[in-house]
């Protein structure tokens, strides 16, 4: 027996030892509204996790619970195999950068990010030092005693962070991080704040509503809707294998169709959909019977589109229809086709623009071909 | 005529600085003017500021009501006596008013009006009958006295009208409202985020609430404080009806040298001196605003 007591004595009983943060079916209600709802959820040591949601979702309130301003109705929140009910936030070993970045307008931008180390009875030089060196690591070196008001919304922005990193806490929470930046300093700071992340080796919990966002700053993504998690993946199992019709929705735009399994092969399936007067035969397995109605989801940038059909044995050839150009609109490096097919239904389709002017664009009302590869629709039960 | 927009606003900016010049500014000048006169027996009771000698203005200024104010003790005392009456009074309401108005605004949105309307009702009592009821309570007879020996707390009524304590009391009582709603409406305007970046920084509610709040409701402090602190230092009903008669405030003082003595320089003295004494606290308050203003911008 080398059974190890300590181990034993660890109260998440984790069956993932890399999990740094832990929800156990942690549910929040609101009087009579269920603000997240069971949510089980592993996040591991060092990793950007981000949770992603519309307004409502509870991801919010779930960020809430980690920081220790709501408890959990029920469940319970593991931080280091510590169970951190009775854990009030000042206890917590995490710091919380708001949306809103609650600077506190009284205090210069020093004696801001000097505020949690004055809490933890650190020396005045000590303080000094580590306060300097976390504004020069978000490049407000210069800007110490200037006031909050003084500042501008990305200058802000920095300064919330750094106040939330000075106590170098092993996991930092950030509630919408980028939503009150303009677009351009958005990306700029989207990859600093991944620079930082790495430098610091902080575990990142992103709350935002932005699935652009949360694919770039995101190892991980987990979609809320109605308190739920209804998906757990990397972005791009995210985006490529959506679980559900709500996923695929929620991040990016797809086109979707109801139909029915007509016929199941190996590695394929054949479904009848009425919505696109055809079948469509997509090369995933998926686990349902014949007959079940199932959904069908094909990204825009997945169709291809052209002036004739597609020859016989090409790809994309079993699956084609014909329809018309209805609206296109040019975003510059690609344009949007929206496409009438045969059956009446709207198709939304992109084409990056290759290349400058060179062969006739597509026209208004132009008849077309659409078709895509077998690989690329996604089959949903749910 | 058709009222251009100018016009209306220069209309309604016009009004109240009438109402200002009329009631407040002329009579100060007024009173400025017979501070520096000496008494006379003739109607009015002071010498004229210029008069005519031999066909040319002679301007008669005398300082001798100011110089007498120094020379008797009485008056010194009786500013120093009111400006501690004054500051204690606004110490205890801002100890008693700063949690109840903290209380109001953290209170559901259900109970607030019930809450502020309770600190306004007594407003629909004349100030003056209530400063009588304290009379009523504090009296040797009166109702605190004959509950405690009823109770057996004590054997003999304890002596609690004319003097400090009763004055504090009337203050107190008489002006918390003044100190609890501009408290309140600083408090309630506090954004609780930042309450939760202190605690979630480490900070202790009480530590949070020291290092944010506090700091934060300033201008309310300023604010309530000055509205107490300056009738209180003229306080003149209260004093004079629960207080001691060995020791008179200013605000008695002022009314004495008019009505008893009718020696309206020396009375227009006072008034101007407890102006001066005043108006410190209120450019600090000033000060305190503008700096409020420039860090909402």
């Amino acid at each position: 027996m080398t059974a190890n007591p300590m181990s034993a004595a660890t109260p998440s009983a984790s069956p993932d030892p890399a999990a740094y943060v832990r929800l156990a079916r942690v549910t929040k209600k609101f009087g009579d509204f269920t603000a997240v709802d069971e949510v089980s959820l592993d996040i591991r040591r060092g990793e950007i996790f981000c949770l992603l949601g519309g307004s409502g979702s509870g991801k919010t309130t779930l960020l809430r619970m980690l920081a220790g301003f709501e408890r959990p109705s029920a469940g319970s929140v593991y931080i280091d195999g510590v169970d951190m009910s009775a854990i009030p936030p000042y206890e917590r070993p995490v710091n919380m950068m708001f949306q809103s970045y609650a600077l506190f307008p009284h205090m210069s931008v020093e004696k801001n990010v000097a505020f949690g180390l004055e809490q933890e009875g650190l020396g005045r030089d000590a303080i000094r030092r580590q306060v300097g060196e976390i504004l020069d690591i978000v490049k407000m070196g210069g800007y110490g005693a200037r006031k909050p008001h003084q500042l501008s919304g990305g200058q802000r922005q920095r300064v919330a962070l750094a106040r939330a990193l000075v106590k170098r806490p092993k996991l930092l929470l950030l509630d919408e991080p980028l939503a009150a930046l303009d677009k351009k300093l958005r990306e700029h700071t989207q990859f600093e704040l991944l620079n930082i992340q790495q430098r610091l080796g902080v575990t990142f919990i992103v709350v935002t509503h932005d699935q652009e966002e949360a694919m770039t700053l995101g190892q991980r993504l987990g979609v809320m809707n109605h308190g739920k998690i209804v998906q757990v993946g990397t972005p791009s199992d995210i985006y490529e294998s959506p679980a559900s019709r709500f996923v695929a929705d929620f991040i990016g735009s797809v086109n979707m169709f109801e139909g029915r399994v007509s016929e199941e092969g190996t590695g394929f399936v054949r479904i009848e959909c009425g919505e696109l007067g055809c079948a469509v035969r997509a090369e995933r397995a998926v686990a349902c019977g014949h007959g079940t109605t199932v959904w069908t989801a094909i990204r825009p940038e997945k169709i291809n589109i052209s002036r004739r059909p597609p020859a016989a044995g090409a790809a994309g050839a079993e699956n084609a229809v014909r329809g018309t150009v209805r609206e296109i609109a040019y975003m510059g490096d690609m344009s949007i086709y929206l496409v009438q097919i045969d059956s009446g239904k709207m198709l939304r389709v992109t084409l990056p623009n290759i290349t400058r002017g060179g062969e006739r664009p597509l026209a208004r009302e132009e008849g077309v071909w659409l078709s895509w590869h077998g690989s690329s629709p996604v089959v949903l039960t749910e | 005529m058709r009222l251009t927009q100018r016009s209306g606003q220069r209309l309604v900016a016009g009004i109240p600085t009438l109402w200002l010049l009329v009631l407040f500014l002329i009579p100060f000048v007024i009173v400025f003017r017979i501070s520096f006169s000496e008494v006379r027996l003739a109607i009015p009771p002071y010498t004229p500021l210029l008069s005519w000698h031999h066909g040319a203005p002679h301007l008669e200024v005398h300082w001798s009501a100011y110089s007498f104010l120094f020379t008797d003790q009485l008056y010194i005392s009786s500013y120093l006596y009111s400006l501690k009456v004054a500051a204690v009074s606004t110490l205890c309401c801002l100890l008693i008013g700063y949690p109840m108005a903290y209380a109001i605004a953290h209170s559901g949105s259900a109970v607030r009006p019930v809450l502020l309307m309770l600190i306004v009702l007594p407003f629909w009592t004349s100030f003056l009958l209530r400063v009588y009821a304290w009379i009523g309570l504090l009296n040797n007879n009166g109702v605190i006295n004959n509950v405690l020996l009823y109770l057996g707390v004590i054997h003999h009524p304890l002596a609690l009208m004319q003097t400090d304590f009763a004055v504090y009391i009337g203050i107190v009582y008489s002006y918390l409202p003044f100190m609890i709603l501009p408290l309140y409406a600083n408090l309630e305007k506090h954004d609780v985020t930042l309450l939760e970046a202190a605690a979630d920084l480490g900070a202790r509610p009480w530590r949070a609430f020291w290092r944010i709040t506090v700091p934060q409701s300033l201008p309310g402090i300023a604010a309530g404080c000055l509205l107490v602190f300056i009738p209180a230092v003229g306080e003149y009903v209260i004093p004079t009806l629960l207080g001691r008669t060995d020791q008179l405030m200013i605000g008695r003082v002022l009314s004495d040298e008019f009505f008893e003595n009718r020696d309206w320089p020396v009375a227009s003295a006072v008034a101007i001196l407890m102006l001066l004494v005043l108006v410190v606290p209120i450019m600090w308050f000033q000060r305190l605003e503008r700096r409020e203003l420039e860090a909402a911008k």
